[in-house]
């Protein structure tokens, strides 16, 4: 096989897509051949640069609980109205406000929780445990008229929820999850691709604001009071903008 | 949008958590190396699952990453084509095209004179066929079937495609101007 030939093939040689026969001339005429060895160096270099240097981009946290939230819906039977609602215009729209009551849903509260050492360690499980392919939300919607009634029935106590997406802070969807034994409402946001999960429960006559950031495992977990509910909030976002945002989550009627 | 309500039986959840799910990840990095922006990327494959939904049904092959990838990138397609909309609208040619821009002689010098352009850089210069084809290859790892039943062309096109694809980005990375490949 002459040069020519064997330099147009060096592609697919490389790939190993020529047939047998191809590729034994292939390579016969690279073992005397020195220019077209250099040639396949080449080659291969550029593969392995290509692999090596270019970025694998994987899909951002929004982008993956966006399409779990469209495969949940397809396969629901009773498909809710929301699910072909149509995407993304939503991030631009200001969150409605709903005044949260509190004090209502003191009905039966767990026992009152310390910013203690378990609970952190719980709270931080809970939300890596939540990030774990389809398992970020049990009910996937932006609307809080449509996460808060999902609620219903499945808890004892009714969350205050609201989207804080006019704040940058979009809700993502809600989940059941368990702390320290007891069911609590778990509602998940997010903040430039960053996953924030907000575990709320009742607990009697607090009201006692917020607690310091403590960090476990690279997430930092905000622990807070307000009106007979206790709130841990937890992410790996970084822990001025988790605090503010805990400050919003915590504030008197939820109010971005 | 258009076409059914999005629907799938448990049965069908099932195949397609199992089938199509798993490759969100190459899905969305085949649209963020087409459409070379990320939200951009993130719209044409929620768009593209959604389809992906909608026609499960009729789907019956085995291997579900090709064919979601197809979906994939006949989204991004159509996204490029309304973006060029209103303006001049280049069809791509196997022979002819070369890099992505027209450049102007001067430009195309000063383009192969910067040696030192990553390959990320190099690959952006190239049209989108050819970066479609060296990212299904290099970065996903794909066989010249599977590429041909991810871009709809005969494999003899993918395999003059990629050997193209290579040479013009070595010339577009200043690294092969001088080779007759």
């Amino acid at each position: 096989m002459a040069s020519e030939h064997v330099l147009g093939r060096l592609s697919p040689f490389l790939d190993d897509e020529l047939d047998p026969v191809a590729s034994r001339e292939v390579s016969r005429h690279l073992e005397s051949c020195p220019e077209c060895s250099a040639a396949l160096a080449r080659q291969r270099e550029l593969g392995e640069g290509l692999r090596r240097d270019l970025e694998y981009h994987r899909a951002p946290d929004l982008l993956r609980a966006r399409v779990l939230r469209d495969v949940h819906a397809a396969g629901r039977p009773d498909r809710a109205r929301w699910a072909a609602a149509p995407q993304w215009r939503w991030l631009g729209a200001a969150a409605g406000i709903v005044a949260v009551v509190g004090g209502a849903w003191m009905l039966t509260a767990l026992p009152r929780e310390r910013a203690d050492d378990a609970t952190t360690r719980e709270a931080v499980s809970g939300h890596i445990r939540s990030l774990m392919a389809d398992h970020l939300t049990d009910v996937a919607s932006t609307d809080q008229h449509t996460v808060k009634p999902w609620f219903n029935g499945r808890i004892d106590f009714s969350p205050p929820v609201t989207d804080f997406a006019s704040a940058g802070y979009p809700l993502v969807g809600g989940r059941l999850d368990y702390l320290r034994g007891h069911e609590v409402a778990a509602l998940v946001y997010l903040h430039r691709k960053h996953v924030i999960n907000v575990f709320v429960w009742p607990v009697a006559g607090a009201d006692g604001g917020l607690a310091p950031a403590v960090t476990q495992r690279g997430y930092h977990a905000i622990h807070g009071t307000r009106t007979g509910m206790a709130y841990w909030v937890v992410s790996d976002l970084n822990v001025e903008e988790l605090a503010a945002f805990a400050r919003m989550v915590t504030a008197p009627s939820g109010k971005p | 949008m258009t076409g059914p309500e999005p629907h799938l039986s448990p049965r069908e959840r099932e195949r397609f958590d199992e089938c199509v799910l798993p490759y969100l990840d190459a899905a969305y990095n085949l649209a963020r190396y087409l459409l070379r922006d990320g939200h951009e990327a993130e719209e044409a494959v929620q768009e593209a699952f959604l389809r992906a939904i909608r026609h499960f049904s009729g789907f019956r092959g085995a291997d579900g990453r090709a064919w979601i990838l197809s979906i994939v990138r006949n989204t991004c397609y159509t996204q490029l084509r309304r973006r060029r909309a209103g303006g001049e609208v280049v069809e791509f040619d196997e022979e002819t095209h070369s890099l992505e821009e027209e450049l102007s002689a001067p430009e195309a010098n000063l383009a192969r004179s910067m040696a030192a352009a990553s390959l990320h850089e190099g690959l952006g210069q190239l049209a989108t066929e050819f970066r479609e084809v060296l990212v299904l290859r290099e970065l996903e790892g794909l066989s010249y079937k599977e590429i041909a039943h991810v871009t709809g062309v005969p494999m003899g096109t993918v395999m003059s495609r990629l050997a193209r694809a290579r040479k013009h980005l070595r010339v577009a990375l200043g690294t092969g101007a001088s080779e007759g490949v």
